[in-house]
């Protein structure tokens, strides 16, 4: 087949049958025999390994039981009892690091079971169905508000709202989801983050507000002065900088916005990809990223991280499904100037790298250069503190307390200021995962409950 | 090679394995099937007097087990519904087309003489090498009269069985059911009567699950259902038992005997044996996978006989008899204890919890603060249990610890019916 002769920054390199096949769910869902025979290889563990590894403690032998006897609707209570967004969760945890990564069977030498898949499966059918599993307790009167609608702050939402108060999300974006609904492949999600988001507001006493950011529309003293509590999920605003020359050039671009890009456009056929692309960084959405741009055509992909693949924070089952989607995975190099011919990106230059004895990231002052029409950058992102304190912490008031950058608090997850709480990648100390925002927006709901039931109309 | 050459009561047939009567032998396409797989006989599905029955739509039920299809099934199904004259023609054409592999021909009529005496005749003509009386079939054929309602009444058994003896030269082998309290006392009855043998365990009464949306039992026939015939893996344990208690009673110590019920595989079948039985007989693992599992029976059977230094079935059958006994006569010092291998756990903490909430708190979840899963011999009474629930082979084994010595309950200071030595 010859090539079709395509700009090398260009729409329609795939017919729009090819690209729908591509952004297909990767993985789809199991079929009832298939999920009653997995189910039926649980050991049904005691005082399982599984559940510890869950950040949301899901009791995962309990619902795998529930699925083998057949009781669906039991099986979904435990797991969206637990975690809010189970189904998300099925589909994008990397559960080969947390409770599949545990599983005893894998001290078998056997396979450990599918315990993702069997979520999916236990939950699918209440989305689907619309079927409301949770009950919303008369309301207190209490009004609670909440920034960011991404996972933290939804499952920080629907355990406040189940318990009567009044609950307001605001969200930059123009929809719901966070990082589910803008930073993470089509194909891990398809059509799914927005069906989730509205069976979650089921629940009643929840009200979303759009395109209200904080540091523009809104401020914490703003909200702190016209809501009984707040609660910060605002995720992780900024991205690193490449910091090499050339950083600033078309076809430069971050990663992330890549993805958001991609998963809000309704014409695939229609999005601009580079025939040879490069993506530099070493995580999931440095995978997420590369195997997109295969999917959406370009003919060269490589993916370039400056160590090895195990210091990757994309699980080592990311990284073989990028080689399998044929990315070019390039370890021990870094990226050393963008080289551009008339202002259009033509090369990117790399350094090779290499650790000294005390693992200490070493150059080498040896180079090559990979063609690139397209470089995205997924070198990691860092919390935007700028908007959120600026005018906070300007004067003599209380301050909002950071630590290595991110917001500071206590283990019941209340920042330094009175009345607020915060969770989700926005606070340090925890994984940068989905199922932990659910985690922290869960636990801080439960602080924030007792808080409000304490406090006075 | 061991001779797998079986002669049961002067059936000869090239191997112990032989098909039940059931649907899998109701006709010579599938019997010709059946031999060219290697059978090495069959029991034709049972005969009855013309008109033929009339069989339902919807006949079988099954337990699925964690996955298993198939676990135990039962059905519905009555004897052939095709007419007498049909089935005898087709018996004497595939016997003549397979001489060298057995042919019996199981019979239910009505409970008087002259119904035997006549339809004898007409299965002798065939060339068949014996009979089979069914006097199992729990569902249908026994609200008539026939089936279980004469195997459960032993004067039945022996007055039937006599007829047949006395009204043909075939060997005679009595199919009892297992629906009755002691199954000795139907196999002292056959044997009484004249038999040359007998086969069991035929159907136990079942209802084997119960459509909770029809709010009826399965298999449902337009919205209702019966209980049916159960057989399969689930009833083995079963049929090993009462082949057993036959195989070792004094009355019928030794007799022949078919055995029949949930064998599957080489191991299953030598089990039987072991226990007594003389030949095999099987219908639920053909009717799950076809006939082609013979294949691997001949070859299970004859590899491990030959592992094992037995020549022909004459070394293994009835083998593990002596080994079966009353358990007054136990050893009740014999002492085992838990042994886990903690390079094979896998930490599934199983054994912990069936010990500790079912049993005797013998196994410990936590050393050190840390996950791990030991015994404690001083609470072990060597029960078993944590080996079973153990997902990992050879992960628990029993390590024997007494001292060698002997003694039972018929001499235990605690038997209040103890005898007391002269």
């Amino acid at each position: 087949m010859t090539r079709l002769p395509i700009a090398d920054i260009a729409a329609g390199r795939l017919t729009p049958a090819q690209l729908a096949h591509n952004f297909a769910d990767v993985v789809p869902p199991l079929q009832r025999q298939a999920a009653l025979v997995e189910a039926n290889r649980c050991f049904f563990c005691y005082d399982a390994p599984c559940i510890k590894a869950c950040p949301t403690g899901i009791d995962i032998p309990r619902f795998i039981r529930r699925i083998a006897t057949e009781d669906q609707r039991g099986a979904a209570d435990l797991i969206l009892s637990a975690n809010i967004l189970g189904g998300s969760c099925a589909r994008v945890c990397p559960t080969e690091v947390l409770c599949e990564g545990d599983c005893v069977r894998n001290k078998e030498g056997d396979t450990a079971i599918q315990i993702g898949a069997l979520q999916r499966y236990a939950t699918d059918w209440v989305y689907r169905d619309g079927v409301q599993l949770f009950a919303r307790k008369p309301a207190t009167g209490k009004r609670v508000a909440i920034v960011g609608a991404g996972p933290a702050g939804l499952a920080c939402a629907h355990h406040l709202a189940r318990e009567g108060h009044q609950i307001d999300v605001f969200d930059a974006r123009a929809k719901a989801g966070g990082l589910n609904e803008y930073g993470i492949a089509a194909y891990k999600v398809p059509d799914f983050a927005q069906a989730e988001i509205e069976w979650l507001l089921g629940i009643g006493g929840i009200t979303l507000h759009f395109e209200q950011a904080l540091g523009s529309q809104l401020s914490i003293a703003q909200l702190s002065a016209d809501f009984d509590a707040v609660f910060l999920g605002v995720g992780l605003g900024a991205v690193n900088a490449l910091g090499v020359e050339g950083d600033s050039l078309d076809g430069v671009r971050n990663a992330v916005d890549f993805i958001a890009e991609l998963r809000q456009c309704d014409d695939l056929s229609r999005l601009a990809i580079g025939r040879r692309v490069v993506v530099i960084g070493g995580g999931n959405t440095a995978v997420d990223a590369a195997v997109q741009s295969r999917r959406m055509g370009a003919e060269q992909v490589s993916l370039v991280y400056r160590r090895g693949p195990g210091s990757m924070t994309a699980t080592v089952a990311e990284q073989d499904f990028a080689k399998a989607e044929g990315v070019n995975v390039i370890h021990w190099a870094k990226p050393h100037r963008l080289l551009a011919d008339d202002g259009q990106l033509t090369a990117i230059e790399f350094e090779y790298t290499c650790a000294d004895a005390a693992g200490r990231l070493k150059s080498s002052g040896e180079f090559f250069s990979l063609p690139a029409d397209s470089v995205l950058k997924a070198i990691g992102q860092t919390f935007d503190a700028s908007d959120l304190i600026a005018n906070l912490n300007a004067g003599d008031g209380p301050t909002l307390h950071l630590r290595d950058g991110r917001i500071n608090v206590d283990e019941e997850y209340r920042t330094s200021l009175a009345g607020v709480w915060a969770g989700g990648d926005c606070v340090l100390g925890h994984m940068d995962l989905t199922v932990q925002a659910v985690e922290d927006g869960k636990r801080a709901a439960a602080s924030m409950h007792c808080y409000l039931s304490a406090k006075e109309l | 090679m061991a001779n797998l050459h079986c002669n049961f009561v002067g059936i000869q047939s090239p191997n112990p394995f032989w098909l039940a009567s059931a649907p899998p032998t109701d006709k010579a396409y599938n019997v010709n099937r059946a031999f060219e797989a290697g059978w090495g006989g069959v029991v034709w599905k049972t005969l009855g007097m013309d008109p033929p029955v009339v069989n339902v739509s919807s006949r079988y039920g099954a337990v699925t087990l964690k996955g298993q299809r198939i676990a135990g099934l039962n059905n519905i199904e009555l004897i052939t519904d095709r007419p007498l004259a049909v089935n005898l023609a087709e018996i004497a054409q595939v016997k003549r087309d397979w001489p060298e592999r057995a042919m019996i021909v199981s019979l239910m009529v009505p409970c008087d003489e002259q119904s035997w005496k006549d339809i004898l005749v007409m299965v002798e003509d065939t060339g068949a090498d014996a009979v089979e009386l069914n006097f199992g079939c729990p569902h249908g054929m026994s609200e008539r009269g026939m089936g279980s309602a004469v195997g459960q009444v032993p004067e039945y058994v022996e007055m039937v069985t006599r007829w047949v003896k006395q009204h043909s030269r075939l060997p005679c082998i009595v199919k009892l059911t297992p629906n009755i309290t002691d199954i000795r006392s139907t196999a002292r009855a056959a044997f009484r009567g004249g038999a040359d043998a007998v086969s069991l365990i035929n159907t136990i009464n079942s209802i084997v699950s119960v459509d909770l949306d029809l709010m009826a039992p399965t298999p449902t026939v337009d919205g209702k259902g019966t209980h049916g015939g159960y057989c399969g893996p689930a009833v083995k344990p079963i049929a090993l038992n009462m082949v057993a208690e036959i195989a070792r009673d004094a009355e019928t110590y030794r007799k022949p005997i078919s055995g029949i019920g949930g064998i599957g595989n080489w191991r299953d079948a030598a089990e039987f044996l072991a226990l007594g039985a003389g030949s095999v007989q099987v219908c639920t693992a053909a009717m799950h996978y076809g006939f082609r599992i013979v294949d691997d029976m001949i070859a299970g059977l004859s590899n491990w006989m030959d592992s094992n230094g037995y020549a022909s079935l004459d070394d293994v059958v009835g083998k593990a008899i002596p080994n079966v006994t009353d358990w007054q006569f136990l050893n009740l010092k014999y002492d085992i204890k838990a042994r886990i291998n903690q390079d094979k756990c896998i930490q599934c903490g199983l054994c912990h919890i069936a010990c500790e909430d079912t049993a005797h708190q013998a196994i410990t979840a936590v050393k050190d603060g840390m996950r791990f899963f030991e015994v404690v011999d001083a609470e072990c009474v060597g029960c078993n249990l944590c080996m079973h629930v153990c997902p990992v082979e050879d992960c628990i084994s029993m390590l024997r610890v007494d001292d060698g010595s002997f003694g039972n309950w018929t001499t235990h200071p605690n038997n209040p019916m103890r005898k007391v030595p002269a």
